[in-house]
Protein backbone atom coordinates (compact mmCIF):
# COMPACT_ATOMS: atom_id res chain seq x y z
CA UNK A 1 0.00 0.00 0.00
CA UNK A 2 1.36 3.81 -0.78
CA UNK A 3 2.09 5.81 1.78
CA UNK A 4 1.84 9.48 1.57
CA UNK A 5 1.91 12.39 4.93
CA UNK A 6 -0.66 14.22 4.54
CA UNK A 7 -0.06 18.20 4.71
CA UNK A 8 -0.55 18.67 8.16
CA UNK A 9 1.83 16.21 8.98
CA UNK A 10 4.35 16.39 6.13
CA UNK A 11 4.43 20.10 8.03
CA UNK A 12 5.18 18.38 11.41
CA UNK A 13 7.74 16.50 9.69
CA UNK A 14 9.40 19.65 8.24
CA UNK A 15 9.17 21.18 11.94
CA UNK A 16 10.91 18.10 13.78
CA UNK A 17 13.82 18.23 11.20
CA UNK A 18 14.42 21.94 12.33
CA UNK A 19 15.14 20.94 15.63
CA UNK A 20 18.41 19.05 14.51
CA UNK A 21 21.39 20.09 12.82
CA UNK A 22 20.89 16.81 10.26
CA UNK A 23 18.24 15.57 9.17
CA UNK A 24 18.84 11.72 10.03
CA UNK A 25 18.22 12.98 13.88
CA UNK A 26 14.46 13.49 12.84
CA UNK A 27 13.61 9.67 12.35
CA UNK A 28 12.54 8.92 15.49
CA UNK A 29 9.94 12.10 15.36
CA UNK A 30 9.00 11.25 11.82
CA UNK A 31 8.05 8.15 12.83
CA UNK A 32 5.79 8.97 15.70
CA UNK A 33 4.20 11.24 12.96
CA UNK A 34 3.97 8.04 10.46
CA UNK A 35 2.61 5.55 13.20
CA UNK A 36 0.02 8.13 14.16
CA UNK A 37 -1.33 8.27 10.60
CA UNK A 38 -0.90 5.08 9.59
CA UNK A 39 -1.16 2.89 12.65
CA UNK A 40 2.12 0.86 11.57
CA UNK A 41 5.41 1.13 10.15
CA UNK A 42 5.14 -0.64 6.89
CA UNK A 43 7.81 -1.01 4.01
CA UNK A 44 6.49 1.94 2.39
CA UNK A 45 6.22 4.15 5.24
CA UNK A 46 10.34 3.20 5.73
CA UNK A 47 10.92 4.28 2.25
CA UNK A 48 8.63 7.29 2.06
CA UNK A 49 10.79 8.51 5.56
CA UNK A 50 13.88 7.67 3.89
CA UNK A 51 12.88 9.83 0.43
CA UNK A 52 12.28 12.78 2.74
CA UNK A 53 15.10 12.64 5.19
CA UNK A 54 17.04 11.76 2.58
CA UNK A 55 18.54 8.74 4.05
CA UNK A 56 18.99 5.27 3.47
CA UNK A 57 15.71 3.20 4.09
CA UNK A 58 18.31 0.96 5.96
CA UNK A 59 18.61 3.12 8.72
CA UNK A 60 15.05 3.71 9.16
CA UNK A 61 14.39 0.14 9.24
CA UNK A 62 17.49 -0.45 12.10
CA UNK A 63 15.62 2.25 14.18
CA UNK A 64 12.43 0.54 13.57
CA UNK A 65 13.29 -2.96 14.79
CA UNK A 66 15.23 -1.46 17.42
CA UNK A 67 12.65 0.48 19.37
CA UNK A 68 9.76 -1.63 20.95
CA UNK A 69 7.24 0.97 20.04
CA UNK A 70 7.33 1.21 16.83
CA UNK A 71 4.70 -1.79 15.40
CA UNK A 72 5.71 -3.40 12.63
CA UNK A 73 2.52 -5.10 11.70
CA UNK A 74 -1.23 -3.86 12.08
CA UNK A 75 -1.95 -3.48 15.64
CA UNK A 76 -5.85 -3.36 16.84
CA UNK A 77 -7.79 -0.12 17.19
CA UNK A 78 -7.09 -0.01 21.36
CA UNK A 79 -3.84 -1.27 21.84
CA UNK A 80 -3.65 -3.07 25.34
CA UNK A 81 -0.59 -2.70 27.31
CA UNK A 82 -0.07 -4.59 30.16
CA UNK A 83 2.73 -4.17 32.83
CA UNK A 84 4.09 -7.23 34.18
CA UNK A 85 7.45 -5.74 36.02
CA UNK A 86 8.48 -6.73 39.51
CA UNK A 87 6.18 -3.73 41.27
CA UNK A 88 3.02 -4.51 38.94
CA UNK A 89 3.60 -8.50 39.64
CA UNK A 90 4.11 -8.41 43.33
CA UNK A 91 0.52 -6.36 43.04
CA UNK A 92 -1.33 -9.14 40.71
CA UNK A 93 -0.37 -7.87 37.30
CA UNK A 94 -0.10 -11.39 36.13
CA UNK A 95 -3.53 -12.63 36.99
CA UNK A 96 -4.58 -9.49 35.17
CA UNK A 97 -2.56 -10.62 32.28
CA UNK A 98 -4.11 -13.57 32.19
CA UNK A 99 -7.38 -12.71 32.36
CA UNK A 100 -6.61 -10.06 29.79
CA UNK A 101 -5.64 -13.12 27.48
CA UNK A 102 -8.79 -14.81 28.44
CA UNK A 103 -11.18 -12.08 27.38
CA UNK A 104 -10.09 -11.12 24.42
CA UNK A 105 -8.88 -14.36 23.15
CA UNK A 106 -5.16 -13.43 22.07
CA UNK A 107 -1.87 -13.56 22.87
CA UNK A 108 1.35 -11.66 23.42
CA UNK A 109 1.46 -9.29 20.34
CA UNK A 110 -1.58 -11.17 18.19
CA UNK A 111 -4.64 -9.07 17.06
CA UNK A 112 -8.13 -9.56 17.38
CA UNK A 113 -9.73 -11.16 14.49
CA UNK A 114 -11.87 -7.84 14.20
CA UNK A 115 -8.95 -5.86 14.61
CA UNK A 116 -9.88 -3.97 17.48
CA UNK A 117 -8.33 -5.42 20.46
CA UNK A 118 -4.23 -6.34 20.06
CA UNK A 119 -2.07 -7.43 23.42
CA UNK A 120 1.27 -6.36 24.45
CA UNK A 121 2.98 -7.60 27.75
CA UNK A 122 4.65 -4.63 28.42
CA UNK A 123 8.02 -3.83 30.64
CA UNK A 124 8.00 -1.08 33.33
CA UNK A 125 5.68 1.82 31.80
CA UNK A 126 6.49 4.00 35.38
CA UNK A 127 3.76 3.29 37.40
CA UNK A 128 5.26 1.30 39.94
CA UNK A 129 3.46 3.27 42.47
CA UNK A 130 -0.03 2.92 40.83
CA UNK A 131 0.35 -0.46 40.35
CA UNK A 132 -1.10 -2.57 38.88
CA UNK A 133 -1.38 -0.68 35.37
CA UNK A 134 -2.58 -1.01 31.82
CA UNK A 135 -2.47 1.38 29.12
CA UNK A 136 -4.50 1.38 26.10
CA UNK A 137 -2.89 3.22 23.41
CA UNK A 138 -1.66 6.39 24.89
CA UNK A 139 -4.14 6.12 27.95
CA UNK A 140 -2.91 4.86 31.53
CA UNK A 141 -5.52 2.87 33.73
CA UNK A 142 -3.95 2.63 37.35
CA UNK A 143 -4.63 1.37 40.44
CA UNK A 144 -6.91 -1.22 38.56
CA UNK A 145 -8.10 -4.36 39.25
CA UNK A 146 -9.53 -7.81 37.62
CA UNK A 147 -12.85 -6.58 37.80
CA UNK A 148 -12.03 -3.18 36.63
CA UNK A 149 -9.76 -4.22 33.09
CA UNK A 150 -13.03 -6.32 32.81
CA UNK A 151 -15.30 -3.93 32.48
CA UNK A 152 -12.95 -1.66 31.16
CA UNK A 153 -12.52 -4.17 27.84
CA UNK A 154 -15.84 -4.73 28.15
CA UNK A 155 -17.23 -1.36 27.37
CA UNK A 156 -14.71 -0.68 24.73
CA UNK A 157 -16.57 -4.13 23.59
CA UNK A 158 -19.46 -2.73 23.21
CA UNK A 159 -18.85 0.57 21.93
CA UNK A 160 -18.72 0.75 17.87
CA UNK B 1 9.86 19.27 55.96
CA UNK B 2 10.90 21.99 52.99
CA UNK B 3 10.12 20.84 49.70
CA UNK B 4 12.27 21.34 46.59
CA UNK B 5 11.29 19.64 43.65
CA UNK B 6 7.35 19.17 44.62
CA UNK B 7 6.22 22.03 46.17
CA UNK B 8 2.94 21.75 47.87
CA UNK B 9 1.33 24.88 46.20
CA UNK B 10 -1.16 24.48 44.15
CA UNK B 11 -1.24 24.56 40.14
CA UNK B 12 2.25 25.14 40.54
CA UNK B 13 2.69 23.11 37.22
CA UNK B 14 1.27 26.95 35.32
CA UNK B 15 3.63 29.19 34.35
CA UNK B 16 1.56 31.65 36.19
CA UNK B 17 1.46 30.56 39.34
CA UNK B 18 4.99 29.78 39.04
CA UNK B 19 6.03 33.51 38.53
CA UNK B 20 3.61 34.49 41.05
CA UNK B 21 6.41 32.11 43.65
CA UNK B 22 9.52 33.80 42.53
CA UNK B 23 9.71 31.89 39.16
CA UNK B 24 12.60 32.03 37.30
CA UNK B 25 14.18 34.78 39.29
CA UNK B 26 16.93 32.47 39.85
CA UNK B 27 17.75 32.25 36.01
CA UNK B 28 17.93 36.38 36.50
CA UNK B 29 20.18 35.80 39.27
CA UNK B 30 22.42 33.35 37.59
CA UNK B 31 22.86 35.63 34.26
CA UNK B 32 24.50 38.74 36.91
CA UNK B 33 27.30 36.10 37.28
CA UNK B 34 29.80 34.30 35.22
CA UNK B 35 29.22 30.86 33.92
CA UNK B 36 32.13 29.51 36.38
CA UNK B 37 30.77 31.52 39.42
CA UNK B 38 27.44 29.28 38.82
CA UNK B 39 29.57 25.91 38.18
CA UNK B 40 31.13 26.50 41.59
CA UNK B 41 28.17 27.09 43.03
CA UNK B 42 26.72 23.85 42.09
CA UNK B 43 29.84 21.83 43.08
CA UNK B 44 29.83 23.53 46.42
CA UNK B 45 26.50 22.84 47.15
CA UNK B 46 27.36 18.90 46.72
CA UNK B 47 24.35 18.36 44.39
CA UNK B 48 25.17 14.67 42.78
CA UNK B 49 23.25 12.96 39.72
CA UNK B 50 20.00 11.72 40.82
CA UNK B 51 19.89 9.34 37.72
CA UNK B 52 21.69 6.56 39.26
CA UNK B 53 25.28 6.62 39.71
CA UNK B 54 24.95 9.88 41.82
CA UNK B 55 27.98 11.45 40.58
CA UNK B 56 28.77 15.14 41.30
CA UNK B 57 26.56 17.61 39.06
CA UNK B 58 29.29 20.66 39.59
CA UNK B 59 31.97 18.36 38.76
CA UNK B 60 30.28 16.88 35.80
CA UNK B 61 29.70 20.47 34.08
CA UNK B 62 33.23 21.57 35.04
CA UNK B 63 34.24 18.94 32.08
CA UNK B 64 32.93 20.61 29.50
CA UNK B 65 35.65 22.38 27.51
CA UNK B 66 35.55 26.20 28.00
CA UNK B 67 36.85 27.24 24.42
CA UNK B 68 35.57 25.06 21.76
CA UNK B 69 34.72 25.93 18.18
CA UNK B 70 32.12 22.90 18.37
CA UNK B 71 28.29 23.72 19.15
CA UNK B 72 27.77 22.24 23.05
CA UNK B 73 24.73 20.40 24.28
CA UNK B 74 22.75 19.97 27.27
CA UNK B 75 20.28 16.55 27.43
CA UNK B 76 17.99 16.29 30.30
CA UNK B 77 17.55 12.65 30.75
CA UNK B 78 13.86 11.43 31.16
CA UNK B 79 14.05 8.28 29.75
CA UNK B 80 13.15 6.74 33.79
CA UNK B 81 12.84 3.29 32.36
CA UNK B 82 14.25 1.82 35.59
CA UNK B 83 12.10 -0.63 36.73
CA UNK B 84 10.63 0.55 40.83
CA UNK B 85 11.45 4.45 39.16
CA UNK B 86 8.67 6.80 38.70
CA UNK B 87 9.79 9.86 40.25
CA UNK B 88 10.47 12.47 36.88
CA UNK B 89 7.05 12.38 35.37
CA UNK B 90 6.25 14.05 38.60
CA UNK B 91 8.36 16.80 37.96
CA UNK B 92 6.73 16.80 34.57
CA UNK B 93 3.09 16.73 35.82
CA UNK B 94 3.85 19.14 38.75
CA UNK B 95 6.93 21.52 37.84
CA UNK B 96 7.49 21.04 34.66
CA UNK B 97 9.02 25.51 35.30
CA UNK B 98 11.52 24.30 37.74
CA UNK B 99 12.85 21.80 35.08
CA UNK B 100 13.26 24.24 32.55
CA UNK B 101 14.87 27.36 34.60
CA UNK B 102 17.28 24.72 35.58
CA UNK B 103 17.89 23.86 31.87
CA UNK B 104 18.32 27.26 30.94
CA UNK B 105 20.81 27.95 34.10
CA UNK B 106 22.69 24.82 33.10
CA UNK B 107 22.50 25.85 29.40
CA UNK B 108 24.10 28.95 31.02
CA UNK B 109 26.85 27.72 33.07
CA UNK B 110 28.14 25.26 30.34
CA UNK B 111 27.63 27.10 27.53
CA UNK B 112 25.28 25.17 25.46
CA UNK B 113 22.56 26.98 22.81
CA UNK B 114 20.76 23.53 22.68
CA UNK B 115 19.07 21.18 24.91
CA UNK B 116 16.67 18.16 24.10
CA UNK B 117 15.08 16.40 27.14
CA UNK B 118 14.77 13.10 26.01
CA UNK B 119 11.38 11.59 27.65
CA UNK B 120 9.98 7.95 27.56
CA UNK B 121 7.59 7.33 24.64
CA UNK B 122 5.53 5.34 26.82
CA UNK B 123 4.61 9.01 28.61
CA UNK B 124 2.67 10.60 26.27
CA UNK B 125 1.28 12.13 28.45
CA UNK B 126 3.62 13.84 30.71
CA UNK B 127 5.32 14.18 26.88
CA UNK B 128 2.09 16.81 26.17
CA UNK B 129 2.50 18.16 29.68
CA UNK B 130 6.37 18.91 28.92
CA UNK B 131 5.71 20.36 25.22
CA UNK B 132 2.46 22.88 26.88
CA UNK B 133 4.96 24.26 29.73
CA UNK B 134 7.56 24.54 27.16
CA UNK B 135 5.24 26.19 24.96
CA UNK B 136 4.05 28.43 27.51
CA UNK B 137 7.76 29.43 29.00
CA UNK B 138 8.25 30.26 24.76
CA UNK B 139 5.56 32.31 24.84
CA UNK B 140 6.61 34.18 27.45
CA UNK B 141 9.95 34.66 26.08
CA UNK B 142 12.07 32.89 29.03
CA UNK B 143 13.22 30.36 26.58
CA UNK B 144 14.62 31.23 22.95
CA UNK B 145 16.10 33.99 21.07
CA UNK B 146 13.54 36.62 23.48
CA UNK B 147 15.48 35.08 26.42
CA UNK B 148 17.72 37.83 25.49
CA UNK B 149 15.10 41.06 26.35
CA UNK B 150 13.21 38.80 29.10
CA UNK B 151 16.13 38.78 30.93
CA UNK B 152 18.21 41.48 29.49
CA UNK B 153 21.38 39.22 28.47
CA UNK B 154 23.21 38.19 25.52
CA UNK B 155 22.85 34.72 26.22
CA UNK B 156 19.60 32.33 24.96
CA UNK B 157 19.14 29.08 24.30
CA UNK B 158 16.50 26.24 22.95
CA UNK B 159 14.93 23.58 24.17
CA UNK B 160 13.19 20.76 22.47
CA UNK B 161 11.48 17.35 23.66
CA UNK B 162 12.72 14.67 21.94
CA UNK B 163 10.30 11.58 22.16
CA UNK B 164 11.86 7.93 23.30
CA UNK B 165 9.88 4.58 21.54
CA UNK B 166 10.35 2.13 24.63
CA UNK B 167 14.40 1.40 25.08
CA UNK B 168 15.35 1.08 28.61
CA UNK B 169 18.91 1.04 27.12
CA UNK B 170 18.49 4.80 25.95
CA UNK B 171 18.90 5.78 29.67
CA UNK B 172 22.61 5.10 29.42
CA UNK B 173 23.96 8.46 28.60
CA UNK B 174 25.60 7.25 25.11
CA UNK B 175 22.88 5.31 24.04
CA UNK B 176 20.76 8.41 24.83
CA UNK B 177 22.73 10.91 22.27
CA UNK B 178 22.83 7.62 19.51
CA UNK B 179 19.06 7.47 19.98
CA UNK B 180 18.76 11.55 19.92
CA UNK B 181 20.88 11.16 16.60
CA UNK B 182 18.77 9.33 15.31
CA UNK B 183 20.34 6.08 15.31
CA UNK B 184 19.45 2.72 17.03
CA UNK B 185 20.43 3.27 20.42
CA UNK B 186 23.60 0.96 20.79
CA UNK B 187 25.62 2.83 23.68
CA UNK B 188 29.18 4.00 22.87
CA UNK B 189 32.79 3.15 24.30
CA UNK B 190 33.89 5.66 26.57
CA UNK B 191 36.36 7.40 26.42
CA UNK B 192 36.02 9.69 24.73
CA UNK B 193 33.38 11.01 27.24
CA UNK B 194 30.37 13.11 26.16
CA UNK B 195 31.87 16.32 27.82
CA UNK B 196 34.12 15.70 24.79
CA UNK B 197 32.70 14.07 22.15
CA UNK B 198 28.83 14.06 22.69
CA UNK B 199 25.64 14.62 20.62
CA UNK B 200 27.14 14.64 16.73
CA UNK B 201 30.86 14.68 18.66
CA UNK B 202 30.38 18.26 20.05
CA UNK B 203 30.74 18.53 24.10
CA UNK B 204 27.69 17.22 25.68
CA UNK B 205 26.44 17.37 28.88
CA UNK B 206 23.58 14.80 30.27
CA UNK B 207 21.61 15.16 33.39
CA UNK B 208 18.89 13.65 34.95
CA UNK B 209 15.15 15.31 35.17
CA UNK B 210 15.78 15.31 38.84
CA UNK B 211 19.55 16.75 39.25
CA UNK B 212 18.19 19.93 36.77
CA UNK B 213 15.33 20.81 38.81
CA UNK B 214 17.46 21.33 42.03
CA UNK B 215 19.81 23.78 40.25
CA UNK B 216 17.31 26.81 40.49
CA UNK B 217 16.72 27.09 44.20
CA UNK B 218 20.64 26.58 44.36
CA UNK B 219 21.36 30.19 42.76
CA UNK B 220 18.43 31.20 44.38
CA UNK B 221 19.00 30.74 47.98
CA UNK B 222 22.55 29.83 47.94
CA UNK B 223 24.85 26.47 48.08
CA UNK B 224 25.46 26.87 51.70
CA UNK B 225 21.69 25.84 52.65
CA UNK B 226 21.44 23.39 50.02
CA UNK B 227 24.44 21.56 51.60
CA UNK B 228 23.14 21.78 55.08
CA UNK B 229 19.75 19.68 54.00
CA UNK B 230 19.85 15.78 55.02
CA UNK B 231 23.60 13.94 55.05
CA UNK B 232 26.38 16.01 54.54
CA UNK B 233 28.30 13.69 51.33
CA UNK B 234 24.86 13.57 49.65
CA UNK B 235 22.89 16.36 50.76
CA UNK B 236 18.97 17.81 49.38
CA UNK B 237 16.04 16.13 49.55
CA UNK B 238 15.39 13.03 46.83
CA UNK B 239 12.14 11.56 45.84
CA UNK B 240 11.85 8.31 46.88
CA UNK B 241 9.23 6.31 44.54
CA UNK B 242 7.94 3.69 46.78
CA UNK B 243 6.45 0.44 45.42
CA UNK B 244 5.19 -3.46 45.84
CA UNK B 245 4.00 -4.41 49.09
CA UNK B 246 3.33 -1.25 50.61
CA UNK B 247 -0.36 0.25 52.25
CA UNK B 248 0.71 3.90 50.24
CA UNK B 249 3.06 3.32 47.12
CA UNK B 250 3.94 6.80 45.59
CA UNK B 251 6.81 9.61 45.45
CA UNK B 252 7.77 11.23 48.29
CA UNK B 253 10.40 13.76 48.55
CA UNK B 254 12.69 13.52 52.04
CA UNK B 255 16.08 14.43 52.97
CA UNK B 256 18.90 13.05 52.03
CA UNK B 257 19.78 10.09 54.74
CA UNK B 258 16.06 8.79 55.82
CA UNK B 259 16.21 5.44 57.15
CA UNK B 260 14.58 2.98 55.23
CA UNK B 261 12.68 2.10 58.02
CA UNK B 262 10.68 5.27 58.63
CA UNK B 263 9.95 5.36 54.59
CA UNK B 264 8.50 2.07 54.57
CA UNK B 265 6.94 2.19 57.68
CA UNK B 266 6.04 5.80 58.33
CA UNK B 267 5.93 7.26 55.09
CA UNK B 268 4.38 4.79 52.96
CA UNK B 269 2.21 2.98 55.50
CA UNK B 270 4.10 -0.36 56.45
CA UNK B 271 3.09 -3.36 55.03
CA UNK B 272 -0.38 -4.92 54.11
CA UNK B 273 -1.27 -7.45 57.05
CA UNK B 274 1.31 -6.35 59.26
CA UNK B 275 3.48 -9.10 57.22
CA UNK B 276 6.95 -9.22 57.63
CA UNK B 277 9.45 -8.08 55.16
CA UNK B 278 11.95 -10.22 53.05
CA UNK B 279 13.30 -7.98 50.84
CA UNK B 280 13.83 -4.73 49.70
CA UNK B 281 15.19 -3.57 46.55
CA UNK B 282 16.76 0.20 47.83
CA UNK B 283 16.96 1.81 44.17
CA UNK B 284 15.50 0.42 41.40
CA UNK B 285 15.66 -3.78 40.15
CA UNK B 286 19.32 -2.93 38.90
CA UNK B 287 20.63 -2.34 42.35
CA UNK B 288 21.59 -4.95 44.86
CA UNK B 289 18.68 -6.07 46.75
CA UNK B 290 18.73 -6.03 50.79
CA UNK B 291 17.70 -8.82 53.08
CA UNK B 292 14.40 -7.71 54.85
CA UNK B 293 16.65 -8.27 58.02
CA UNK B 294 19.14 -6.19 57.04
CA UNK B 295 17.06 -2.78 57.16
CA UNK B 296 17.53 -1.36 60.48
CA UNK B 297 19.44 1.77 60.47
CA UNK B 298 19.97 2.01 56.70
CA UNK B 299 19.81 5.55 55.74
CA UNK B 300 18.78 6.44 52.21
CA UNK B 301 22.14 8.58 50.67
CA UNK B 302 24.41 7.25 48.44
CA UNK B 303 27.71 6.57 50.78
CA UNK B 304 25.32 4.69 53.46
CA UNK B 305 23.63 2.58 51.36
CA UNK B 306 26.81 1.70 49.77
CA UNK B 307 28.18 0.60 52.85
CA UNK B 308 25.46 -1.60 53.72
CA UNK B 309 26.27 -3.17 50.27
CA UNK B 310 23.52 -1.60 47.86
CA UNK B 311 23.40 1.41 45.87
CA UNK B 312 21.14 4.53 45.56
CA UNK B 313 20.49 4.46 42.08
CA UNK B 314 17.27 6.18 41.15
CA UNK B 315 15.50 5.78 44.65
CA UNK B 316 13.00 3.18 43.00
CA UNK B 317 12.49 1.22 46.35
CA UNK B 318 10.64 -2.04 46.11
CA UNK B 319 9.35 -3.87 48.60
CA UNK B 320 8.53 -7.62 48.65
CA UNK B 321 6.73 -9.31 52.24
CA UNK B 322 7.31 -12.19 53.61
CA UNK B 323 4.80 -14.58 50.89
CA UNK B 324 6.86 -13.33 47.73
CA UNK B 325 7.97 -15.88 45.42
CA UNK B 326 11.69 -14.53 45.34
CA UNK B 327 12.65 -17.14 42.30
CA UNK B 328 10.08 -15.68 40.69
CA UNK B 329 10.74 -12.38 41.09
CA UNK B 330 14.04 -12.67 40.02
CA UNK B 331 13.40 -14.28 37.37
CA UNK B 332 11.15 -11.54 36.13
CA UNK B 333 14.04 -8.78 36.67
CA UNK B 334 16.35 -11.43 34.32
CA UNK B 335 14.19 -11.09 31.80
CA UNK B 336 13.61 -7.87 31.80
CA UNK B 337 17.42 -7.56 31.63
CA UNK B 338 17.09 -10.36 28.79
CA UNK B 339 14.64 -7.97 26.89
CA UNK B 340 16.28 -4.72 27.09
CA UNK B 341 20.18 -5.89 26.56
CA UNK B 342 20.59 -3.90 23.21
CA UNK B 343 23.20 -6.90 21.90
CA UNK B 344 25.86 -5.21 21.22
CA UNK B 345 27.93 -7.06 24.13
CA UNK B 346 28.07 -10.79 23.87
CA UNK B 347 28.30 -11.66 27.51
CA UNK B 348 25.40 -9.87 28.05
CA UNK B 349 23.45 -10.47 25.35
CA UNK B 350 24.29 -13.88 25.94
CA UNK B 351 24.37 -13.95 29.80
CA UNK B 352 21.11 -12.75 29.88
CA UNK B 353 19.76 -15.23 28.24
CA UNK B 354 21.53 -17.99 29.82
CA UNK B 355 20.62 -15.94 33.11
CA UNK B 356 16.58 -16.40 32.22
CA UNK B 357 17.36 -20.23 31.44
CA UNK B 358 18.44 -21.05 34.53
CA UNK B 359 16.03 -19.18 36.59
CA UNK B 360 12.92 -20.31 34.52
CA UNK B 361 14.92 -24.04 35.37
CA UNK B 362 14.80 -23.88 38.61
CA UNK B 363 11.08 -21.72 39.03
CA UNK B 364 9.69 -25.28 36.97
CA UNK B 365 11.40 -27.31 39.95
CA UNK B 366 14.27 -28.64 37.48
CA UNK B 367 16.71 -26.41 39.36
CA UNK B 368 19.88 -28.03 41.73
CA UNK B 369 22.77 -26.21 44.14
CA UNK B 370 24.71 -25.67 41.39
CA UNK B 371 22.61 -23.93 39.25
CA UNK B 372 22.78 -21.32 42.01
CA UNK B 373 26.45 -21.43 41.70
CA UNK B 374 26.41 -21.46 37.61
CA UNK B 375 24.43 -18.19 37.99
CA UNK B 376 26.63 -16.32 39.90
CA UNK B 377 29.48 -17.80 37.49
CA UNK B 378 27.03 -16.15 34.65
CA UNK B 379 26.78 -12.88 36.74
CA UNK B 380 30.59 -12.67 36.74
CA UNK B 381 31.45 -13.19 33.54
CA UNK B 382 28.59 -10.16 32.45
CA UNK B 383 29.77 -7.56 35.28
CA UNK B 384 32.81 -5.25 33.81
CA UNK B 385 32.84 -6.89 31.00
CA UNK B 386 30.46 -5.30 28.52
CA UNK B 387 30.53 -1.49 27.24
CA UNK B 388 27.91 0.08 29.39
CA UNK B 389 26.42 -0.70 32.75
CA UNK B 390 23.61 -2.69 31.68
CA UNK B 391 25.81 -5.50 32.27
CA UNK B 392 26.24 -4.28 36.48
CA UNK B 393 22.40 -3.71 35.89
CA UNK B 394 21.52 -7.32 34.80
CA UNK B 395 24.13 -9.16 36.92
CA UNK B 396 24.13 -7.29 40.38
CA UNK B 397 20.43 -8.45 40.96
CA UNK B 398 20.98 -11.87 40.21
CA UNK B 399 24.39 -12.07 42.07
CA UNK B 400 23.15 -10.58 45.20
CA UNK B 401 19.84 -11.91 45.29
CA UNK B 402 21.29 -15.73 45.33
CA UNK B 403 24.10 -14.46 47.54
CA UNK B 404 22.36 -13.13 50.18
CA UNK B 405 19.30 -15.66 50.02
CA UNK B 406 20.91 -18.29 49.59
CA UNK B 407 19.32 -20.51 52.03
CA UNK B 408 15.60 -19.40 50.57
CA UNK B 409 17.57 -20.35 47.06
CA UNK B 410 18.56 -23.46 48.51
CA UNK B 411 15.20 -24.76 49.60
CA UNK B 412 13.65 -24.21 46.06
CA UNK B 413 16.67 -26.71 44.22
CA UNK B 414 17.83 -29.76 44.51
CA UNK B 415 20.56 -31.19 46.56
CA UNK B 416 21.50 -33.38 43.96
CA UNK B 417 23.63 -33.33 40.41
CA UNK B 418 22.31 -33.88 37.32
CA UNK B 419 24.46 -31.95 34.63
CA UNK B 420 26.95 -32.98 32.47
CA UNK B 421 30.88 -32.72 32.83
CA UNK B 422 31.52 -29.37 31.57
CA UNK B 423 28.92 -27.63 33.82
CA UNK B 424 30.28 -29.27 36.60
CA UNK B 425 34.05 -28.19 36.57
CA UNK B 426 32.63 -24.68 35.61
CA UNK B 427 30.43 -24.82 38.87
CA UNK B 428 33.82 -25.75 40.75
CA UNK B 429 34.88 -22.02 40.03
CA UNK B 430 32.81 -20.77 42.73
CA UNK B 431 31.89 -23.77 45.16
CA UNK B 432 33.81 -26.66 46.48
CA UNK B 433 33.50 -29.51 44.57
CA UNK B 434 36.00 -32.26 44.83
CA UNK B 435 36.71 -34.17 41.34
CA UNK B 436 36.32 -37.28 42.48
CA UNK B 437 32.82 -37.40 41.97
CA UNK B 438 32.49 -36.69 38.72
CA UNK B 439 32.37 -39.81 37.40
CA UNK B 440 30.22 -39.71 33.87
Amino acid sequence: MEFKFTQENLDKVNEAIKRYPDKLAAIMPTLWIAQEQNGWISNEVMQEIAKILEINPEDVLGVVTFYTMYHQKPMGKYHLQVCTNVSCMLRGAYDIYESVKKNLGIDNMQVTLDHKFSLEEVECMGSCGTAPMIAINEDFYENISLEKVNKIIDDIKKSA
Amino acid sequence: MEKIVLPEIKDFHLIDVYLANGGFNAARKAFGQSPDDIIDQVKKSGLRGRGGAAFSAGLKWSFMPKTTPKEKYLCVNGDESEPGSFKDRQIFEFNPHQLIEGIIITCYAIGAKTCYIYIRGEYHKWIKLMEKALADAYEQGFVGERMKEKFGTSFYCDIYVHKGAGAYICGEESSLMNSIEGKRGYPRVKPPFPAQFGLWGCPTTVNNVETIANVPPIISKGWDWFAKIGEPKHPGTILFGISGHVNKPGVYELPSGTLLTDLIYNYAGGIPGNKKVLCVIPGGSSMPPLRGDQLEGVKMDAESLKAAGSAIGTGGVMVMDEDTDLVKVLARIAKFYYHESCGQCTPCREGTGWMLKILNRILRGEGSTNDLDLLISVANNIEGNTICALGEAAAWPVKFMVERFRDYFEERVKKEVKLSVANKVHSMRTTEFPLSEISN
